[in-house]
């Protein structure tokens, strides 16, 4: 018998489809049947009905860049634990990096990292695979054989291949075989020892420092590889109002090149380092005030056109170091919903652009179906109060790993629940009690 | 030259120092923590001390009994000491530690070893730390006082306060005073504490130095930014010099010592266009001929040794602030 879901009375809003209207959806099978508008249509037998009376509807959110321990490193973050962080966050598709243990650069890898998501995430996960074997930014990976084994995205992760002709090469190979490329532009002599953004704060912390032309300029040239190879070229985190100027000269001319952005860079900013907090160390760092405006602004013209959480789990013992020689990177997948709707309540941003920055901007880079709700389309989706407050206390931490750059954050707006296939796999405790 | 300068406590009465102001802070990590009164009150206790240095008994017991801890995480020779003899002149039991960090794991080994002094029950522990933020990170897992003797290019508060107490003792203020600090400002910890000191008491300070040398937005930090050694020195009562690192070289930040010490090394040329009677200091150690004309570091405007003897008193009196008023506290 058809499994049958039908959600009523909520403000559906799909960028992706140009819809937004209240009404109801219906899910059949796993899949996205009909929305209609108003009051509900009779159900059928059998259906199970939730009403989703004063909450919002979106598609599943998409993120493009999400670390996890596993394999190697399963103490900070599993498949698993981080399919439920994501579920909790509103994220039914998440990318996971390669940068793992042993490194995602080989076909049977990928395989393992796909059955092992088949059979322990509670949400969808997409495998991605390294560009050069063990990210050491010389020797290409067989990209062939990696997406036959389930690999759609290349990326050498937190690393940067600083190579042009290495670049070129990858760059080349893997238009041959349709594969969107994941870069992070970084010159790696220019950001030098720095540990944050070049500037008088560093200055007066004492900091080694990374000027903004460490992103600009290996950006230029990713862009120029791109236009000569034809590439599905995806920047992969920009953080300077420079490389958003780049990507929207580049966007004059192709349509297929892209940027995201993570949310820390859209909402934080250096002066969030503070004392140095090492939560807040990241890379690319936190930039000026004035940088992280440029992000959202990219946003609202399309040069930036994916959001995502930098999700990057790490253990007490990393992080609690002199700030120099801590790791970088803070998890996100929880924050990330959340985080966002502070740029619709500031008035920053249209709520329409953060929703399809968080759900079919990175699915059409990746070319993955998912991140709308059209007809037929997968049933990923949230239901999220757009106006509940809460406080994101430790106690709440799904995560296994506590380094979030959001400790104690008070936040308007939450994801209620999750569905992936038309199958809830998250349910907000409160927001479930209160009803 | 400070040695002839009349000090505020009378020579030979060391044992009954005036009652200064309760100093209240746990720790000394920077002198971004002081105000202008607290920076006071330091330099007064330290202008206290001086003359115990100078008897042929050289003891003022107000720490006997209290556990003193050098923690040195990169090498000092003069720092150290510096911090040794001051615990020793004030009774404290002093225990010197080296420890030399493995590249592997340093931070590791700064949390384990706070965890493991502090069970020792001490003091104060004195921390110098080649990561900028590391002696405050220190602080926050033990239960005693901690002293920053250097962390990083972030702060050396000890050295900013005895550069101070020098330059007031010679020239018997701080304020309206123009200051010269010239080299290496952008690696620098005691060009920070110094700008911050001198910044809090009104001392007109100008930062002097190849574009290289300099950090991002230091023209924000209420500093004149001078390129040359002729602007920078104009009329200035006291140059301050810094020691140019040799690795920096490698970085093509400063091709060859040669022509750093050309165009930036303190020669009489160029010590001619400050006042003078300008002071002519160096936290040490120096490279002679590089930053500065050994006849220019040994001639009478070298106020150097007397730098060295202040650093023994304001050490002394900065561990007695936090030390003795706790014990009262308590």
């Amino acid at each position: 018998m058809k499994r049958t879901v039908i959600i009523t009375n909520a403000q559906i809003l799909d960028p992706a489809s140009g819809l937004d209207v209240k009404g109801s959806l219906l899910v059949e099978d796993g899949r996205v049947t009909d929305i209609a508008e108003g009051a509900s249509p009779g159900a059928p037998e059998g259906a199970e009905v939730e009403d989703a009376r004063g909450k919002h509807l979106f598609a599943g959110l998409v993120d493009m860049r999400v670390f996890t321990g596993e394999p190697g490193h399963e103490y900070r973050e599993t498949l698993s634990s981080a399919a439920k962080a994501a579920a909790a966050g509103g994220v039914t598709s998440f990318v996971a990096m390669p940068d793992t243990s042993p490194v995602i650069d080989d076909g049977s890898l990928v395989d393992f990292i796909a059955r092992r998501a088949e059979q322990q995430a509670i949400v969808r996960v997409v495998p991605s695979a390294a560009i050069t074997k063990g990210l050491a930014g010389t020797e290409l990976t067989e990209f062939g054989l990696l997406k036959e084994a389930g690999a759609q995205l290349l990326t050498d992760g937190r690393e940067s291949i600083q190579s042009s002709a290495v670049l070129r090469s990858a760059f080349t190979y893997a238009a041959n075989f349709d594969l969107p490329i994941a870069h992070l532009p970084r010159d790696a002599a220019l950001a030098g020892t720095g540990v944050m953004n070049e500037g008088l704060f560093a200055t007066t912390l004492g900091l080694p420092a990374i000027p903004l032309e460490a992103e600009s300029i290996p950006l230029t040239r990713d862009l120029q590889l791109a236009a000569l190879t034809g590439v599905k070229y995806h920047a992969a985190q920009i953080s300077c109002a420079d490389a958003v100027k780049l990507m929207a000269a580049a966007l004059q001319q192709s349509e297929n090149v892209s940027a995201g952005v993570s949310i820390n860079n859209l909402t934080l900013n250096e002066l969030d380092v503070g004392s140095y907090r090492t939560f807040f160390k990241l890379s690319p760092p936190l930039r000026a005030e004035a940088d992280r405006l440029a992000m959202v602004e990219g946003l609202k013209t399309g040069a930036v056109s994916a959001i995502h959480s930098d999700h990057d789990p790490q253990d007490v013992e990393v992080k609690r170091q002199p700030f120099a020689e801590a790791a970088s990177g803070a998890i996100g997948l929880e924050t990330l919903f959340a985080a966002a709707l502070r740029l619709v309540h500031a008035g920053l941003l249209p709520l329409e652009t953060i929703i399809r920055a968080l759900t079919s901007g990175p699915a059409d880079i990746l070319g993955i179906d998912a991140g709308t709700l059209r007809k037929g389309a997968k049933a990923d989706f949230i239901l999220a109060d757009l106006d509940y407050p809460w406080v994101n206390d430790e106690s709440r931490i799904v995560s296994r790993s506590q380094n979030t750059t959001f400790e104690g954050a008070r936040f308007t707006g939450k994801v209620m629940a999750t569905y992936v296939g038309g199958k809830r796999v998250f349910a907000d405790a409160e927001g479930e009690s209160s009803k | 030259m400070a040695g002839s300068e009349p000090s505020s406590t009378p020579e030979g009465d060391a044992q009954a120092p005036a009652v200064f102001p309760p100093f209240l802070h746990r720790h000394l990590l920077g002198i971004s923590q002081l105000n202008q009164y607290e920076i006071v009150n330091l330099l007064d206790r330290a202008d206290a001390m001086v003359p115990i240095s100078r008897q042929p008994r050289k003891v003022h017991p107000t720490l006997t009994g209290k556990t003193q801890i050098n923690l040195f995480f990169e090498s000092s020779t003069r720092t150290q000491s510096s911090f040794e003899i001051a615990g020793k002149r004030l009774g404290a039991q002093v225990t010197n530690m080296s420890v030399k960090t493995s590249s592997v794991n340093k931070g590791e080994t700064l949390i384990d070893t706070a965890a493991t002094l502090n069970a020792m029950r001490p003091d104060v522990i004195v921390v110098r730390h080649s990561a900028a933020g590391a002696v405050e990170l220190l602080s926050q897992k033990v239960e005693c006082s901690v002293v920053n003797a250097g962390d990083g290019a972030h702060e050396h508060p000890t050295q900013g306060l005895l550069d101070a107490l020098t330059i007031r003792r010679a020239k018997g203020r701080l304020a309206g005073l123009t200051v010269a600090i010239c080299g290496d400002i952008a690696n620098s910890r005691v060009a920070r504490s110094n700008l911050l000191l001198l910044g809090a008491m009104q001392v007109r300070t100008r930062v002097v130095a190849p574009r290289s040398l300099l950090p991002a937005g230091i023209e924000n930090l209420c500093t004149e930014v001078c390129i040359t050694m002729e602007d920078g020195l104009r009329d200035a009562d006291v140059v301050m010099m810094l020691r140019l690192q040799k690795e920096r070289a490698a970085l093509a930040i400063t091709p060859s010592s040669r022509e750093y010490y050309r165009f930036y090394g303190l020669d009489a040329e160029k010590l001619a266009y400050a006042k003078p009677d300008a002071m002519v200091m160096h936290p040490g150690p120096m490279n002679r001929g590089v930053e500065i004309d050994p006849a220019i570091a040994d001639g009478p405007q070298s106020v150097i040794n007397d730098q060295v003897e202040m650093g023994v008193a304001v050490r002394m009196a900065v561990l007695d602030a936090l030390l003795a008023e706790s014990e009262q506290a308590a």
